[in-house]
């Protein structure tokens, strides 16, 4: 489809700015842009639920990101580029480039149905859970110990930040 | 009513704020308990609900009273997590893990029990959404109380 195409052009533009700027802000509105492009282009894919938390996680680590820089608006650290690395990096690149394209012809077109565990998901989804929602009869019926190695994680996460951030309990 | 240039922002971002965060809220319970029917579910749900509370957070400054907030979201993640293996581990006795035993689909009118009849999807989708928006709220809140002025 030629829409996803140009969303993805702005992508990766989008991209390069964020990368290149040296105002913080605006490096961190860019990546914000980042975002909401990939959560169009999962609205132009039909995938809603993927939709929905992209952008609403992205809007969530702008905030972050934004209260974050609040010390100081301008890159410190500048690296010059040097040409040996430079020309190295564009070596591996372009033979990988070359590499993915001889093997990605070879997997069936988009969209054509190689499936054969998800159709039985999508027939039998609403008789043997009863969600409509097949993306939540999967998540939570389905498969759901990957939802609880999700949780998990997530306890994991919070006890190692709050340990490390917290303003109580040092020693003076 | 709502006081004349305290700590926060400007006055337009609070009277907004007062009457919206409410409606966020709303939402994010909404988009929770219809995740098996609409798209969304308790991640998207979680997200939403903690965002709201971040709004009110960021619009009427930091000197809110919030030391108690550490221990009210501490609960309900571990609340969250709890329920979440408790209705897996009760569903042990009738099959495998986590089997799905409210399912009521086949017996009752359809239309009758389209809220309530995929068993126990939506109460998963609730202990996901108290667990989630317990935990961004809480390192919002680290981020936020560690820093100086």
């Amino acid at each position: 489809m030629p829409q996803i195409q140009i969303v993805l052009v702005l992508l990766i533009f989008a991209a390069i700015v964020a990368v290149e700027m040296r105002d913080l802000l605006a490096s961190i509105v860019a990546l914000g842009v980042v975002g909401l492009g990939l959560s169009i282009t999962f609205l132009f894919l039909n995938a809603t639920d993927l939709a929905v938390v992209q952008i609403v996680v992205e809007i969530l680590s702008f905030i972050i990101l934004v209260r974050a820089i609040r010390p100081r608006r301008e890159a410190g650290l500048v690296v010059e580029r040097k040409a040996i690395s430079a020309t190295i990096t564009l070596t591996i690149i372009v033979l990988f480039l070359f590499f993915i394209s001889k093997a990605l012809f070879d997997l069936p077109a988009f969209g054509n149905p190689a499936m054969r565990v998800s159709e039985r998901y999508l027939q039998n989804g609403l008789k043997e859970t009863g969600a409509a929602n097949i993306v939540m009869a999967v998540l939570l019926d389905y498969r759901i110990f990957d939802s609880l190695g999700q949780i998990i994680i997530l306890f994991a996460a919070v006890m190692g930040i709050l340990s490390i951030i917290r303003k109580v309990g040092r020693k003076k | 009513m709502i006081q004349k240039d305290q700590k926060g922002m400007t006055l337009i971002v609070k009277a907004v704020t007062s009457y919206i965060v409410g409606i966020i809220l709303l939402f994010g319970i909404y988009m929770t308990v219809h995740g098996h029917l609409f798209s969304g579910g308790g991640v998207a749900g979680g997200i939403i609900i903690a965002m709201a509370f971040i709004n009110y957070l960021l619009a009427f400054g930091r000197e809110l009273s919030l030391f108690r907030m550490y221990e009210i979201c501490a609960k309900m993640l571990s609340v969250g997590a709890l329920l979440f293996i408790g209705i897996g581990l009760f569903g042990l006795k009738k099959g495998y893990l986590f089997f799905n035993f409210l399912n009521t689909s086949e017996s009752l009118n359809a239309n009758f029990v389209k809220l309530f009849g995929a068993g126990t999807i939506p109460l998963l989708n609730i202990a996901i959404t108290f667990s989630i928006s317990a935990s961004i709220f809480m390192i919002f809140l680290a981020l936020i109380i560690s820093t100086k002025k």
